[in-house]
């Protein structure tokens, strides 16, 4: 994008030598620079990014552990590839593990268990694969709550938003593909549910299910379909996507907090060459290490235990992984008895409400940074990250989409919270359905009062300084407590941030007030209407004297 | 400074911030009227590795040593391969194989991860970098040649003048996909209506029930009270379709005191002497309903927990299932052995667009 060099203030030492003192290595390391240059002209890449900034904090980390995860499911992915075989014809286990010798299941399942027990390293291999998955999207759904909580995803970022939207559904897709390819117990009645979800759908479901599954449920089709979804098509998109996320990373340049020296205008940070690569790159290999020692010490998706899929038997406890479970969950909240059967079709309302409320979370998401930038009709570029407490509503619609989205994740344990709790099933069930409505509510109301009351707190200390703790009695016997007040750099902190108001109504060039308009000014009075404003230089001044 | 953009014209005044290249509508953005001053970076602090010669040369040697446990871990991977098999089908050994491995690979891993950081943390020059920013947008320079460009294009294809040249190919663009949706009805059969498949299970007249897994016929004097079996069809297991009829002919059989069960009008007979037989197959999403609460006479369903209350012929007391399990008719034969007097007298299993209980 940008041509202009960057003007590095780093004194960086000078690496030129005379050419006398070269020695052999360096002499080497040059012609074979010029080698690949004079071939792909990669000193233009090298000048132009060699030495771009990335700022530093934990939280733009989170990001890089989803892209290194995924990493880790490509290389151990491709390493399963070689030995699992993904077909459903009925084969007789005789491998290594005694148990199941002698079971009629499926050769992906065989398969399977031969990679966990005949191949050296396959259940090391397997395990890994496993925890990065699920490392991959706990990371995904982590990075988008540090997206949106700090308002990243404002102007210029939208498309970048859902860009990362797309790449959270890719991964669970990814994730519930590969769940159900061994063809065991527990991923077979996951199949199940879907089937039944699918046939629930009115007009269509009977023909889609049929489709999918190559016509009745399970079929023998399914495995093999899922393979190629899993390993083909899938990935290919989710690269592609990937590659694109990371080129607007580049064109957009990361966002920063605000700080001393940290302007909108500028990036601070340290240099890809030699400091943001050397961490980032060791970064990789701890979060490499860390998925590799879950995976060498904890045992993930025993299939062993849970034997072949069948239809009949099924243990009880049954839960999906959890990154499935908060669409579990919608179905079991689900109140009893909303199925009809009207002009002789049915209507299964029990699986079309929780799909349609499923559907309406997940596109909330992916709309929000449009309606906020609606509300605020703020054109400008935001390269500064808001901190949470200074977008008290923002803050607090987040708060409640956690806790809906919680109380959802909760309900596909409920019957293993009533078995360890002695709770009945069914107070669990009534407990969670209140949770799913008064949570969001009470977290909505509770959390903007705590982010106005931080607001309060940051406007104090800006002006009055903070508490140092030392209590000196006034010669008049009165007690008080000294305030200190906060260095410049301290207060910017605290007075360096966006401030909207609520949108006044005026009528348009036709002397009209429109109904969209009406709409428009009261999601900003719902937004902007408690706003603290940040502390004036004024108001230090008067305060001085105070 | 209450600004409502609506025409944008109104807020070209915003540039308060010295170093701006602002000219966007802010919004309902306060713009201030005075603001306090960036103080800029605070002094640079340097690290105990910059000023003390003692403190970087121990952590040259602290990085330099977590890349040789690196190599080493790799080297004890690989012996660990090689020294701890599994081949036997010992699950002991193939525990010490996995652990070995891993601990190797981890140890290579996190050798080579806190090196590469504690480099860089402690000994690369660590003075704050700036690049700057240039609004995302092209120049108008850019912007007017690209607008150029496009105008020529279509200046010399036209593309907006031959109107049904561009129509024809729009046309011709959309509806070359579609073959491609087509084909996928190949996923699947051909000669099948899923509707009529579902409403038939593998039960029929005459049938015996069997155990499942094993297919041995049971005879009612086998069913204690209080009893409960998993049941299957005779014949089942040497079907072509195995799963596919399994998934809709599982049934549970269980037997109860006569006097506990409420049957109604036009299903007398359906039951044995208290031993009645449910479809096992959950009227919600299809999964089996596998627990029996023998007390209670509650069937629950695992997945979603679906309650049905088998004394009431199954209908659903809790849960998000709506439909009682279908009830299979049963009686005994001339050796004592259960019986299906027919199918399933509705469709089983989850509820379907097509299904009418008609």
């Amino acid at each position: 994008m940008s041509t202009v060099t960057t003007p590095d203030t780093a004194p960086a030492p000078a690496p030129t030598q005379t050419s006398s003192q070269r020695s052999s290595t360096s002499r080497f390391t040059e012609a074979a620079a010029n080698y690949i240059d004079e071939r792909t002209s990669i000193s233009g890449v090298v000048k132009e990014f060699g030495r771009k900034i990335f700022p530093d904090h934990w939280s733009f980390m989170l990001g890089e552990v989803a892209l290194y995860s995924f990493v880790v499911i490509l290389l151990t992915g491709t390493f399963l590839t070689f030995f699992f075989q993904a077909s459903m014809a009925e084969v007789v286990y005789n491998g290594s593990y005694v148990p199941l010798k002698g079971v009629e299941m499926s050769t992906a399942m065989s398969s399977t268990l031969n990679i966990s027990f005949d191949v050296r390293g396959g259940l090391l291999i397997r395990q890994i694969h496993h925890w990065a998955a699920l490392t991959f999207i706990a990371a995904i759904g982590i990075h988008m709550l540090r997206i949106y909580f700090t308002g990243a995803f404002r102007k210029p970022r939208e498309l970048n938003w859902v860009i990362g939207f797309i790449l959270f559904i890719l991964a669970l897709a990814e994730g519930f593909t590969g769940y159900s390819l061994p063809d065991d117990l527990l991923s077979g009645n996951g199949l199940r549910i879907i089937d039944g979800l699918i046939k629930g759908l009115p007009v269509v479901g009977t023909w889609i299910s049929f489709l999918l599954f190559g016509g009745e449920f399970p079929g023998t089709d399914i495995v093999g379909r899922l393979y190629s979804l899993h390993i083909l098509l899938l990935p290919a998109i989710l690269a592609v996507m990937l590659a694109l996320h990371l080129v607007f990373v580049v064109v957009h340049k990361h966002t920063q907090w605000s700080g001393p020296g940290q302007t909108k205008d500028n990036v601070v940070g340290s240099p890809i060459l030699p400091m943001f690569a050397a961490k980032a790159g060791g970064f990789f290999f701890i979060v490499f290490g860390v998925i590799a020692l879950m995976g060498t010490f904890f045992t993930i998706n025993p299939i062993w235990n849970y034997g072949p899929y069948d239809p009949s038997p099924v243990s009880a406890g049954t839960q999906p992984d959890w990154y499935i479970g908060f669409a579990d969950g919608a179905l079991r909240l689900i109140p009893p008895g909303l199925e009809f059967e009207l002009w002789d079709r049915t209507w299964s309302f029990n699986i079309i409400i929780p799909v349609l409320i499923l559907t309406g979370l997940i596109v909330a998401v992916l709309v929000y940074p449009f309606i906020e930038a609606w509300i605020t009709g703020d054109k400008r570029e935001h390269h500064l990250l808001d901190r949470p407490r200074n977008a008290p509503t923002r803050t607090a619609i987040g708060v409640a989409g956690v806790l809906f989205y919680a109380a959802l994740w909760g309900a596909a344990s409920s019957d293993l919270i009533a078995t360890h709790f002695q709770l009945s099933i069914e107070g669990v069930i009534h407990v969670n359905q209140a949770l799913l409505i008064l949570g969001p509510i009470v977290g909505y109301l509770v959390t903007k009062r705590v982010c106005l009351a931080l607001q309060k707190k940051d406007r104090e200390i800006a002006l009055h300084g903070f508490e140092s703790g030392r209590i000196v009695r006034l010669p008049g016997g009165e007690y008080i407590e000294v305030h200190q007040p906060v260095d410049e750099y301290e207060r910017w902190k605290l007075v360096d941030y966006n401030d909207y108001q609520p949108l006044m109504i005026r009528p348009n060039a036709q002397g009209k007030i429109t109904s969209v308009q009406r709409l428009r000014a009261g999601m900003s009075r719902w937004f902007f209407e408690d706003r603290i404003a940040p502390v004036s230089p004024k108001e230090i001044e008067r305060g001085g004297h105070h | 400074m209450a600004h409502d953009d609506l025409s944008g014209k109104d807020i070209t005044a915003v540039s308060s911030a010295g170093v701006s290249h602002e000219t966007a509508a802010p919004g309902t953005a306060v713009i201030p009227s005075e603001t306090f001053e960036n103080p800029g970076f605070p002094a640079h602090r340097p690290r105990v590795t910059d000023t003390d010669p003692k403190a970087e040369k121990k952590a040259e040697r602290q990085v330099y040593t977590f890349f040789y446990l690196s190599i080493v871990g790799s080297i004890f991977a690989i012996a660990s391969y090689m020294a701890f098999p599994i081949e036997d089908g010992d699950t002991g050994a193939l525990r010490l194989h996995t652990m070995m491995l891993g601990i190797g690979i981890v140890l290579a891993l996190f050798g080579l991860g806190f090196g590469a950081v504690h480099w860089s943390k402690s000994l690369m020059a660590n003075h704050e970098g700036i690049d700057q920013r240039h609004p995302v947008r092209g120049s108008e320079e850019t912007r007017a040649r690209a607008v150029e460009i496009f105008k020529q294009a279509n200046e010399e294809s036209g593309f907006g003048r031959r109107t049904l040249v561009r129509n024809t190919l729009l046309g011709a663009l959309v509806a070359f996909p579609l073959p491609a949706v087509v084909l996928f009805r190949g996923w699947g059969p051909q000669n099948e209506n899923p509707v009529e498949m579902l409403e038939h299970t593998f039960w029929k007249k005459g049938a015996r029930l069997t155990l499942d897994p094993s297919g041995l016929p049971i005879k009612a004097s086998d069913v204690t009270l209080g009893s409960a079996f998993h049941v299957i069809p005779e014949g089942l297991n040497e079907s072509e379709h195995r799963l596919e009829e399994k998934a809709k002919a599982a049934v549970l059989l269980m037997r109860l005191d006569p006097s506990k069960l409420k049957e109604s009008a036009e299903r007398t007979g359906w039951s044995y002497d208290g031993i009645v037989a449910y479809s096992k197959i959950c009227t919600h999403v299809g999964c089996p309903v596998a627990l029996y609460e023998q007390q209670t006479h509650h069937l629950l369903c695992p997945c979603h927990q679906s309650t049905f209350d088998v004394t009431e012929e199954c209908k659903v007391i809790f849960g998000p299932a709506k439909r009682a399990l279908p009830q299979l008719p049963i009686a005994v034969d001339g050796e004592g052995y259960l019986i299906a007097q027919s199918d399933f007298h509705e469709p089983v299993g989850p509820s379907f667009w097509e299904r009418s209980s008609s």
